[in-house]
């Protein structure tokens, strides 16, 4: 689906605002633009898993977000690597 | 009766009882995991930190697939998350953090230290890593080194492969191993001699 050097933006979804669910982005990062690093492989969606429904294979991403595009007042080069489900994902 | 309210010994006894009539998980396994917990320690990922400073092809190995290369030094990653190495270099300093639990490599470092779950160091971390790694341990990491925080989020557990410090040439994969801490694969100190 994304390969490594692919510009993303991480979803502006908050669906813990609709109901119970289990869910692996951090809120730091939705809405935000980040970069591929690599696929680290397919794994159970967390989402289903969590709640003992059957969880489908979702491939899963290391992305990479310049610190001064979340946080005004970081050191604007460092970065944040973060891992995220490619159905977080989508192009900007 | 009300499993809230169970004596807990009694309660883990009747569950192990169940898994093994129910031929889930047997007394054997139970008792292979509990090994593989005892032995687990930051002394597990310093000697393969040792290793990966002696051994190029060793390091290759580590830095490319992190559960193999604890595997080729005995220990168990059976049944363990993968594991992934981030090199340190003169110009990237890594960082763990798990911001949405506690998630921690524990096959090769054992169990976290308790500052590792706290929100103060899961907040400050991913906000102000700098100044949290020269507040609480003075590793100062220089303007010209990047720092990257890596959020452990999902289903792998990283360990950071920090940089040999000077001072240590010719010396033997044991005695480099002993320098290692903990808190030099979580990426808060850096080892020196």
């Amino acid at each position: 689906m994304f390969v490594a050097g692919d510009t993303v933006r991480v979803k502006d979804e908050w669906p813990e605002a609709v109901g119970p669910v289990h869910i692996r982005t951090p809120w730091y990062v939705r809405g935000l633009e980040g970069q591929v690093v690599r696929c680290l492989g397919d794994f159970p969606n967390p989402e289903d898993l969590a709640f003992a429904r059957p969880a489908e294979r979702r491939p899963l991403y290391h992305v990479r977000f310049r610190k001064g595009a979340i946080w005004p007042e970081a050191k604007p080069d460092d970065e944040l690597l973060v891992e995220i489900f490619g159905h977080w994902l989508e192009r900007p | 009766m009300n499993i809230l309210e169970a004596d807990s010994d009694r309660l883990l006894a009747a569950v192990r009882s169940l898994l093994e009539k129910k031929g889930i998980v047997s007394t054997a396994e139970v008792q292979e995991r509990m090994a593989v917990t005892d032995a687990a320690s930051p002394g597990q990922g310093a000697r393969m930190v040792a290793k990966a400073w002696v051994d190029p092809a060793y390091r290759a190995l580590m830095l490319e697939d992190g559960t193999k290369a604890a595997e080729s030094l005995g220990i168990m990653m059976r049944g363990m998350p993968p594991l992934g190495v981030l090199e340190n270099t003169a110009e990237l300093h890594n960082l763990v953090v798990c911001t949405l639990c506690s998630c921690y490599p524990r096959a090769v470092l054992g169990y976290p230290p308790f500052w590792y779950k706290s929100a103060s160091f899961r907040a400050r971390a991913v906000r102000d890593p700098r100044g949290l790694l020269a507040s609480e341990w003075k590793t100062i990491v220089p303007d010209a080194v990047k720092v990257r925080v890596v959020d452990s989020t999902a289903d792998y557990r990283w360990m950071v492969l920090p940089v040999r410090p000077v001072g240590t040439d010719g010396w033997d994969e044991a005695r480099l191993a002993g320098i290692v801490r903990e808190g030099d694969m979580i990426g808060v100190t850096v080892p020196g001699v």
